[in-house]
């Protein structure tokens, strides 16, 4: 089950680079909320800050406050946790390439020590099921590699490895801008379905996908949070100039 | 004139190349020649014969070499493979990986000879006398700069998509390092092992003063144990030409085992060392 | 709470998407929310392991620190070890003879007076190790022009393992080789025509009659250090971009013109780089000289005569040192081997580096 994230100032910066500047939001549990900007406007970023990959890259920082539920993921826990509680499907497809269908999916568990078998079959069942992968590739699961599918099946390979760990949260950093349309409109039709259950936050630089799958909208510009509101009112009747700019393709 | 000068340049390098050829191949018909002639089933399972008598083998030396390499790799292959994890994986950019790199390149250049006298004052001088041990240290720390530089430029090829899927999903660094990165890369640590296995295997000068040889069985590592190219230079300098006939058939097995493990280096490499990581 | 929410859900989506058969569904769907809280609840239960990343990052760390402490260990042994024979001889000892009271011929290494001067070594490594270089350089530098501008596409690879392997033969297999085929050579062939040819020039005496010594060291030496050369010549050579090559192309100029001055001259910092890592690995080498070079501790003008290097001295002398002084010289031409091997090698890194920074890596 999902829970809200809340972000009170927060600021990132790479370096010198301050790409991200006070912003303050708040997620609804159980809802996908969609991220768009002109790329470089800081919304992958963000997404990394909700599970703290930001900082894995060492020149990284970050300051100001997130709450995953009432957890404050900078004061109260290591990152390792936060991580096990938000699952992230990255931009382009990345199963690990050693292991079988099976075990990619089965990672997260595996990797943190879970060793029961017989519920490890289910979890992983469930998982591709979840994820709509489950009737391409029930008859290999552990004979072929995870490298092997096809770009679109890898990446739902990658977001039913990310549900197996039962994520609380599930960020999504453009999931579908390396994909084909077909498997585009597959991911789509897998958020849509997933967003009951999990929070799912959505980075895109395409509009109509986010139209499409979230009910809440935040428009993104240089670092800075221009908008956010139901989806309906930002392509419809946003109440910034930058962001009505941006939706009908003045710039961007 | 200068069309004239351009196939006479041409003609310089195909002989320069012709010329470099030469010798490989004059070296490996020789050795085949004249080792084939001297391998039999004795050489390999027989001890040498005293001076005088003929037959004999190199069963002992073969047995030494096994075990001294045994030794070395137990040495060499996990501080090699450590030093190479640190250097991707930790050190990126910082002046402590260039300082390591720079000292792996130096231990790499030191000749082994001198590796052979720094054992022999290391460990045959405080232990009072010559022995497996102090041989299998000199071999083992031949082999890590080898394995430390494999290790990390194989390390460095698995991209870093790779790792961010480990983290993301909440596992702790060093098992995603070890189940997931160095797993990945494993096809090309192996053979950055068996290169520098393959290199060791051959070397003759470090276990002069430290292995030292022996004429007979032995599997004690405080002993001194035979080894195959020590062998073969003894028996290379002594005026028997019974012994001449067991050094060619030496090293005819030597360079087999040798050829061999390029070759299988080769074949990896070239079928891509990260099959499947894009 | 959570299977309160699925049905309505199901219904929506069902609209969306064309369902799978939906009793199926719908059982594992209830089994599993049981087993999310399960996990959720184990993944909890887990540790941030810190101590265990900490653990390995510094056993990784250790394991980089220890070859700063086996190169440290190995120079503080040398440097211990050769103590005696600095205090007995200082920096005389690199390059003073001095003379035989019976004869008044300078003497250099006189294990039987415990007078040692290591000068014969140094000369003979030299010698040696520029006699290879005569003999490696051009052949290397025509072999990697050949690699990378002219030859076949088909040939290559064989090529390029064929330098390989001569890399990975042992040097007790070279010298195997050198002693039963090249000695002989040498003495049957090649020695009595130089002698003839060249012995007015003083550099061919007719005194030695073995066929070993300085020639048949350095041949095999530049036999040897031919691939190391070759590769690394060919590296910096394929790091010169390929816009210098038509560059000079589009002047009208032939193939050797655009090698010349589109590619030699470009790389032709860091063909010296490859030439002095050749060279530092013909400073070191052992057993094949060794087994070639005739083992003598005098100077000879002579290249046919017999020297000795300094990596040859240890390996012939160091198990029978009589002595603690004689071994503790042998410790310090050890000692300056090391030094002098350092020096060379990051001499020539650096040069390599120089060429080959910023360009595609083309180790395979």
């Amino acid at each position: 089950m999902g829970v809200g994230i809340e972000v009170t100032n927060l600021n990132a910066w790479y370096g010198t680079n301050h790409t991200l500047q006070e912003i303050n939001l708040k997620i609804p549990a159980n809802h996908a909320t969609a991220l768009i900007g002109p790329s470089g406007c800081g919304k992958s970023t963000f997404v990394r800050c909700i599970n703290r990959m930001h900082e894995t890259n060492p020149i990284a920082r970050v300051t100001g406050t997130v709450r995953i539920g009432d957890l404050d993921i900078y004061e109260d826990a290591k990152p390792v946790e936060i991580r096990r509680r938000v699952g992230m499907v990255f931009q382009r497809p990345n199963p690990f390439p050693t292991m079988s269908i099976y075990d990619n999916v089965a990672a997260g568990l595996k990797l943190n020590g879970y060793s029961n078998r017989h519920e490890l079959d289910e979890i992983v069942e469930k998982s591709l099921k979840n994820s709509a992968l489950w009737d391409e590739v029930k008859d290999d699961l552990r004979k072929k590699s995870g490298a092997s599918l096809s770009g679109g099946q890898q990446q739902r390979l990658c977001i039913a490895r990310a549900l197996a760990v039962d994520p609380e949260v599930l960020l999504m950093d453009e999931p579908a801008s390396a994909l084909d349309p077909v498997s585009t409109s597959k991911i789509e039709d897998l958020i849509f379905q997933l967003k009951s259950q999990y929070t799912i936050v959505i980075v895109t630089h395409n509009m109509q996908q986010a139209a499409r799958v979230a009910e809440n909208t935040g428009f993104f510009l240089n670092g800075r949070m221009v908008e956010f509101d139901s989806t309906h009112k930002i392509f419809t009747n946003p109440s910034d100039k930058r962001t009505e700019d941006y939706i009908t393709g003045r710039f961007g | 004139m200068r069309t004239l000068t351009d196939h006479a340049v041409t003609g310089l390098a195909v002989l320069a190349t012709v010329l470099v050829v030469a010798p490989l191949v004059a070296i490996f018909v020789y050795l085949v020649y004249k080792g084939a002639s001297s391998l039999n089933l004795d050489f390999f399972t027989q001890i040498p014969k005293p001076v005088g008598e003929s037959g004999g083998g190199m069963a002992n030396a073969i047995g030494g070499s096994a075990m001294l390499l045994g030794l070395g790799s137990l040495i060499g292959v996990p501080i090699g493979i450590g030093g190479g994890i640190f250097l991707a994986e930790f050190g990126r950019g910082t002046k402590l990986a260039n300082a390591v790199r720079f000292t792996a390149d130096v231990l790499n250049g030191v000749p082994s000879i001198v590796m052979g006298i720094a054992a022999y004052s290391l460990v045959v001088v405080p232990q009072g006398h010559f022995s497996a041990f102090s041989g299998g240290v000199a071999l083992g720390i031949m082999m890590i700069p080898t394995i430390c530089r494999t290790t990390e430029e194989m390390l460095l090829m698995v991209p870093n998509a790779v790792r961010e899927a480990a983290l993301a999903l909440g596992v702790p660094n060093w098992r995603s390092v070890l189940a997931i990165t160095v797993k990945t890369a494993s096809p090309g640590i192996i053979t950055g092992c068996m290169l520098a296995f393959a290199r060791v295997a051959g070397e003759t000068a470090p276990l002069i003063f430290t292995a030292f040889g022996n004429a007979f069985w032995s599997s004690n590592l405080n002993q001194p144990i035979a080894a195959l190219p020590l062998q073969i230079y003894v028996y290379a300098i002594s005026p028997y030409e019974d012994w001449h006939r067991l050094a060619w058939a030496g090293a005819l097995v030597l360079i087999v085992l040798i050829v061999l493990a390029v070759s299988l280096v080769r074949y990896v490499t070239s079928r891509g060392v990260l099959k499947g990581a894009s | 709470m959570v299977i309160a929410q699925v049905p309505e859900i199901r219904i929506h989506q069902s609209q969306l998407l064309p369902a799978p058969g939906s009793p199926e569904e719908k059982r594992p769907a209830k089994a599993v929310s049981r087993e999310i809280s399960a996990i959720r609840a184990f993944l909890l239960s887990r540790g941030n392991s810190a101590m265990a990343d900490r653990g390995f990052h510094g056993l990784m760390v250790l394991c980089a620190l220890s070859i700063f402490g086996i190169v440290a260990l190995i120079a503080t042994e040398l440097v211990l070890r050769s103590k005696m024979a600095w205090g007995q001889f200082g920096l005389d000892f690199f390059y003073k003879a001095y003379l035989d009271t019976y004869t008044g011929q300078p003497m250099y290494w006189d294990p039987v007076n415990g007078h040692f001067s290591a000068l014969p070594f140094l000369y003979g490594t030299l010698v040696s190790s520029f006699l290879a270089l005569l003999m490696a350089v051009p052949l290397a530098i025509g072999i990697a022009v050949f690699l990378t501008e002219m030859c076949p596409r088909w040939l290559r690879a064989p090529l390029a393992f064929t330098t390989e392997l001569l890399a990975a033969i042992p040097s007790v297999i070279y010298g195997l080789w050198a002693v039963f085929v090249l000695v002989p050579l040498l003495r049957e062939h090649v020695n009595p025509w130089l002698i003839k040819g060249l012995g007015w020039t003083g550099f061919f005496g007719d005194d030695n009659p073995t066929g070993l010594g300085f020639l048949a060291a350095g041949v095999i030496l530049a036999i040897m250090i031919l691939p190391i050369v070759s590769s690394l010549t060919r590296e910096v050579m394929l790091a010169v971009p390929h816009s210098q090559r038509e560059a000079v192309l589009a002047l009208g100029a032939t193939r050797w013109e655009m090698i010349r001055m589109g590619v030699l001259r470009n790389a032709r910092i860091g063909i010296v780089g490859a030439v002095i890592l050749g060279l530092g690995r013909a400073l070191g080498e052992t057993m094949a000289v060794t087994m070639v070079i005739g083992n003598s501790s005098e100077i000879h003008r002579s290249l046919l005569a017999n020297g000795s290097t300094m990596a040859s001295v240890i390996a012939n002398q160091f198990a029978e040192a009589s002595g603690d002084l004689h071994l503790s010289a042998l410790m310090e031409i050890g000692l300056a081997l090391f030094i002098v091997t350092i020096i060379v090698n990051a001499f020539a890194r650096l040069l390599v580096w120089m060429v080959t920074r910023g360009a595609p890596s083309s180790t395979h």
